[in-house]
């Protein structure tokens, strides 16, 4: 088993432009259902071998879609998100990067009156290794098994990745929960995920300051709601307070998000927390082991 | 992005918030003017885009023309140093000539993005013109918070139960109401992320905003134009202006290592790993997916500039980013001109052969590393260990 996503997962693609294309391909080779394409004006094409639909509503009636990735430009991305859970999409994967954060507002405001799942935006979307990948990460890094992967950053998960598959250690699912202030899924959601998949043993989580999301996980960890062993690294103890680092979410305000008090919060909640970076997949490894 | 005061107030007014009558000068002289036109008490205040500018003396309270014109003396062309500024703090390149008000009671009305609650939220405090994160940690239960549901906005309801918690007059409930939906007007009619009245003022039974901060969100700037231009380039750091204008995320900071990262949360983990080995980054840089080898080569030059950097630190991890593009920005950017600090690359994942080859075949000296552990660790070797 995996989570959220799985071998049957059908998946259709908003924003072909030249991203989209070159990322929907490499799901395609991966193995990945990519059912259709969604593009105003183009029904009847195919872009990819993909068929197209005019809208999202066509597609997921003929196609039976139940997931949906989006590339789109972030001026449109509010859009594109409603229209595929007006759809019946359950889960959407947005990897698009930039959307005002008033937009978010509305979107999450209106997403309550659907049952649909969003994970991101700007993220590098879900994959669950040997089964499917619906995201931009690089696939030769994974490696199938039992770690399940929680992330606010791509590149930082990749190199956490890497280190978990030269460890032996294979992941069950990897979310990428997205660099924004207002995520879809938090690392909360994940670990209820998580706790529900008996082939998943074990949860890295890579935080970063901003926000209070790791906090909360923490709390969730502390209470019960979390059993299995977790590892975590917190990127950004060198930042300055105020500043964005990179990420719309990864700022330091008004004192809180700072690295220290996540490290904190995780370190109470018994989890085991990386000092580098270059650990992390070290530190998972031991807490397996000290399970057995 | 922030804006100045004189531009928070002008926005604020478009959108029909009270706001003190006042004049821009950036000479005596016209402060003089400004203070003649106004007529009466006003107030010198000094724009720059921090806090705290009151009690470092960059606000003044003068009676005619002739004080103003000391007053904008006394501040103009001088750096003004305030808590939020830094020790060199900004130099003062404007003053707000205001008309001074009577106030009878300064309170807080702030608005912002709240994370938790993926909402608006709306926060009142009686503690007007004390910073509200310092009211927030002292005395919480003085700040009052509405959050505004998209769908119906800032409800009377609401206002009014604000105005009841601040212990305003019964007639205060329906112009909050007034005022803080005409604030809200203006967070989304300029994709704010934060708007901020301190000190509101109560005066002769209405509100006036004395102060007021807007910062606007980068993310929505597309969709103003106007006000992407009211932009101060003086106002920014020099190395994160030049970033800016080529729309490279980058944060200056104050080491000695130069860092270029693929990945926010990569570069903010390699620079945690350089403090890991004892010395601090000059940088926060993250060159991001979409990369083309100029920009590379712009992003390589900005750390080449930069005085405080010893020794560079490149951690790519290719997949979007490909290590040629990387390689090829990196010797065009070295081709006209020497770099005369050691150049330390880890380069990993898309086309890395291709990558190393480039920079193999250039006349750059680059100390390569196995990963990124070892990248940092050879970084701060090459500044001359842990400081």
């Amino acid at each position: 088993m995996s989570v959220l996503v799985g071998e049957d997962t059908r998946v259709l693609v908003q924003g072909l432009g030249k991203q989209g294309r070159f990322h929907a391909g490499k799901m395609i080779e991966y193995g990945t259902k990519l059912v259709a394409g969604v593009k105003p004006g183009s029904a009847g094409t195919k872009i990819l071998d993909i068929p197209m639909f005019n809208t999202c509503e066509t597609a997921v009636r003929e196609t039976g879609a139940d997931t949906s990735i989006i590339f789109v430009p972030a001026a449109y991305t509010a859009d594109a998100i409603l229209e595929a859970a007006d759809s019946g999409i359950r889960l959407v994967v947005c990897i698009t990067e930039g959307i005002p954060i008033l937009d978010m507002v509305k979107v999450h405001r209106a997403l309550d009156g659907f049952d649909t799942r969003l994970i991101g935006p700007n993220c590098p979307g879900i994959i669950s290794p040997g089964k499917t990948k619906i995201g931009i990460m690089p696939a030769s890094i994974h490696k199938k098994g039992n770690i399940g992967v929680m992330s606010r950053s791509g590149t930082l998960t990749y190199e956490v990745v890497a280190q978990l598959t030269a460890l032996g250690l294979g992941q069950s699912t990897c979310i990428g929960l997205g660099g924004d202030p207002l995520p879809g899924t938090s690392f909360v959601d994940g670990l209820e995920l998580f706790q529900q998949d008996p082939d998943t043993h074990g949860v890295v989580m890579i935080g970063e300051i901003g926000g209070s999301g790791e906090e909360e996980a923490a709390e969730f960890i502390k209470a019960g709601g979390f059993t299995k062993p977790v590892a975590a690294f917190i990127a950004g103890r060198t930042a300055p307070p105020g500043k964005r680092m990179g990420h719309a979410g990864a700022i330091i305000s008004g004192g809180k998000g700072t690295a220290e008090a996540k490290v904190r919060a995780l370190k109470e909640a018994a989890v085991e927390v990386a000092d580098s970076p270059a650990l992390i997949g070290h530190a998972m490894k031991r807490v397996m082991e000290a399970r057995q | 992005m922030k804006l100045h005061e004189f531009q928070a107030k002008k926005v604020l007014a478009d959108y029909l918030v009270p706001v003190p009558q006042g004049k821009v000068a950036e000479t005596p002289a016209a402060a003089r003017d400004a203070a003649h036109a106004l007529g009466g008490k006003v107030v010198v205040k000094a724009q720059i885009h921090a806090g705290g500018r009151g009690k470092a003396g960059g606000v003044k309270v003068v009676l005619g023309p002739d004080e103003a014109q000391r007053a904008a003396a006394a501040i103009l062309g001088k750096p003004l140093v305030t808590k939020q500024t830094g020790p060199e703090g900004k130099v003062v390149k404007r003053v707000l000539v205001e008309k001074a008000s009577e106030i009878e009671q300064e309170l807080y009305l702030g608005m912002l993005v709240d994370r938790e609650a993926r909402s608006v939220v709306m926060m009142a405090s009686s503690e007007g013109g004390m910073e509200i994160e310092e009211v927030a940690s002292r005395s919480p239960e003085k700040i009052l918070k509405e959050w505004i549901d998209p769908v119906v906005g800032f409800m009377p309801y609401q206002a009014n139960r604000m105005a009841d918690g601040l212990g305003l007059a019964k007639d205060f409930g329906s112009k909050l109401w007034e005022l803080g939906t005409n604030l809200y007007k203006a967070m989304l009619g300029c994709d704010a992320s934060l708007v901020e009245i301190n000190p509101l003022a109560l005066v002769a039974g209405g509100f006036l905003a004395v102060d007021a901060k807007v910062n606007l969100d980068d993310n929505g700037l597309f969709r103003h134009p106007k006000l992407a231009e009211m932009r101060d380039k003086a106002e920014e750091d020099p190395r994160e202006s030049r970033a800016r204008d080529s729309n490279l995320s980058y944060v200056g900071l104050q080491g000695k290592i130069g860092c270029m990262v693929n990945g926010a949360g990569l570069a903010m983990a390699t620079m945690d790993l350089v403090k890991l080995e004892g010395a601090e980054p000059a940088n926060f840089l993250d060159v991001g997916g979409g990369i083309t080898s100029e920009r590379v080569a712009e992003a390589f030059d900005i750390l080449m500039d930069d005085q405080r950097v010893e020794a560079i630190l490149v951690n790519i991890f290719g997949g979007i980013v490909r290590c040629d593009v990387i390689a090829e920005g990196i010797t065009a950017a070295t081709r006209n001109r020497k770099i005369d600090v050691p150049l330390i690359a880890r380069l990993d994942g898309t086309n890395v052969e291709q990558g190393r080859k480039i920079l193999e075949e250039s006349d750059l000296e680059v100390t390569y590393a196995a990963n990124f552990a070892d990248a940092a660790k050879k970084a701060v070797e090459a500044i001359g260990g842990a400081s």
